[in-house]
C-alpha cells in the first residue's frame, strides 16, 4: 500500500502530537502535514506560497474548534471549492454537540468523529480509521 | 437503542439478497427498505404516494448502475436537497474506476466501497459498514 497523505488541521499542540503519534503506530504508512487553522488550510490545499510544492492529501482530519476561521466554516470553504470538494473530510474534534453535527453533516462532511481524551482510546480510533478509511474504503485521488 | 433505518437502492436481485442477509447478523438493530431503482428511491424520500407515512433513513447504500436515473445522479440531488443531504450516502458498487471514485466523492458521497465478488468478503464489508456507522455515526442524534 502506498503512502497515505492526510492533512491535519489542528491548533491545540498537545491534540497534534496525540494525533501523530497515534497514526506513527499503525501498520498503513501515512504521511501527516500539519496545518493549525483554516486560513493555512487554505494555502495548503490551494498549493500557495510555501505549499506551491505540496501533493494534495487523500484525507483531511479537521477540528472544530481553531482560531480565526473554525473548522465549519473552513469545511464549508473545502465542500463548496470545485477542485477541493473530492476530498473526504473526517471532522476530528472534542466537539459532541447536536449542533456541530448536524452543521456538518449539513456542509457534507464524511463523517464526525469525538476524539477520546484518553490515549488508547483514541489510538483505538485511529485503528478504526485505518480499517474503514485506509483498507474498506476507496479514496479519490491516488495520484496530484 | 432505535432501529437504524436503511435504504438500500440496489437492482440485482443477487447483490439485494446479499446485503439484507449481512444486516441479519449485525449487532446494529436496523430494518432495510429495498428500492431498485433512482427515481423510487426519490419517491420513497420525498415520500410520495405509498411513501408517504415511510421515516427517512439514517444509512442509504446505493450501487451506481441502475436503471433509469444512475446512482452518480441520484447522489447529487440527494446531496442538494435541504432535507436529504445530512443523510449518510454510501456508495456501494462494482465499479473501481478512478473516475467513478472521484466523481461520487465530488457530489459528496461519504463513503465509497467496492463491492467484493466473494461472499465472505462481501459480509465482511457490510460488519465493517456497521461498525464504522455504530462508533462514529450519532445517528440518534440526527434523527428527525
Amino acid at each position: 500500500m502506498n503512502e497515505i497523505r492526510i492533512l491535519l488541521v489542528e491548533d491545540n499542540e498537545g491534540d497534534i502530537l496525540l494525533t501523530l503519534e497515534a497514526f506513527s503506530e499503525l501498520k498503513a504508512g501515512t504521511r501527516i502535514d500539519v496545518v493549525r487553522d483554516g486560513a493555512e488550510a487554505l494555502t495548503y490545499l490551494r498549493r500557495e506560497g510555501k505549499f506551491s510544492q505540496s501533493l494534495p492529501p487523500q484525507l483531511i482530519l479537521l477540528d472544530i474548534n481553531m482560531p480565526g476561521m473554525n473548522g465549519i466554516e473552513l469545511l464549508e470553504h473545502i465542500k463548496s471549492d470545485e477542485l477541493l470538494k473530492m476530498i473526504p473530510v473526517l471532522m476530528l474534534t472534542t466537539s459532541s454537540s447536536t449542533a456541530d453535527i448536524k452543521a456538518c453533516y449539513d456542509r457534507s462532511a464524511n463523517c464526525f468523529i469525538t476524539k477520546p481524551i484518553d490515549f488508547g482510546k483514541f489510538l483505538e480510533v485511529v485503528q478504526s480509521i485505518e480499517r474503514f478509511w485506509f483498507r474498506t474504503v476507496q479514496l479519490p485521488g491516488a495520484a496530484a | 437503542m432505535d432501529v437504524v433505518h436503511i435504504l438500500l437502492v440496489e437492482d440485482n436481485e443477487g447483490d439485494i439478497i446479499l446485503t439484507t442477509e449481512a444486516f441479519k447478523d449485525m449487532q446494529l438493530e436496523n430494518r432495510i427498505s429495498v428500492v431498485k431503482d433512482g427515481e423510487e428511491a426519490l419517491r420513497f424520500l420525498r415520500r410520495e404516494g405509498r411513501y408517504k407515512d415511510v421515516s427517512l433513513p439514517q444509512l442509504i447504500l446505493m450501487d451506481i448502475h441502475l436503471p433509469g436515473i444512475n446512482g452518480k445522479d441520484l447522489l447529487e440531488i440527494i446531496k442538494l436537497d435541504e432535507e436529504l443531504r445530512e443523510i449518510p450516502v454510501v456508495m456501494l458498487t462494482s465499479s473501481d474506476k478512478d473516475a467513478d471514485i472521484s466523481e461520487c466523492y465530488e457530489k459528496q458521497v461519504n463513503w465509497y466501497i467496492t463491492k467484493p465478488i466473494d461472499y465472505d468478503k462481501y459480509t465482511k464489508v457490510m460488519h465493517e459498514i456497521e461498525a464504522f456507522y455504530v462508533s462514529f455515526v450519532p445517528y440518534d442524534k440526527m434523527m428527525r
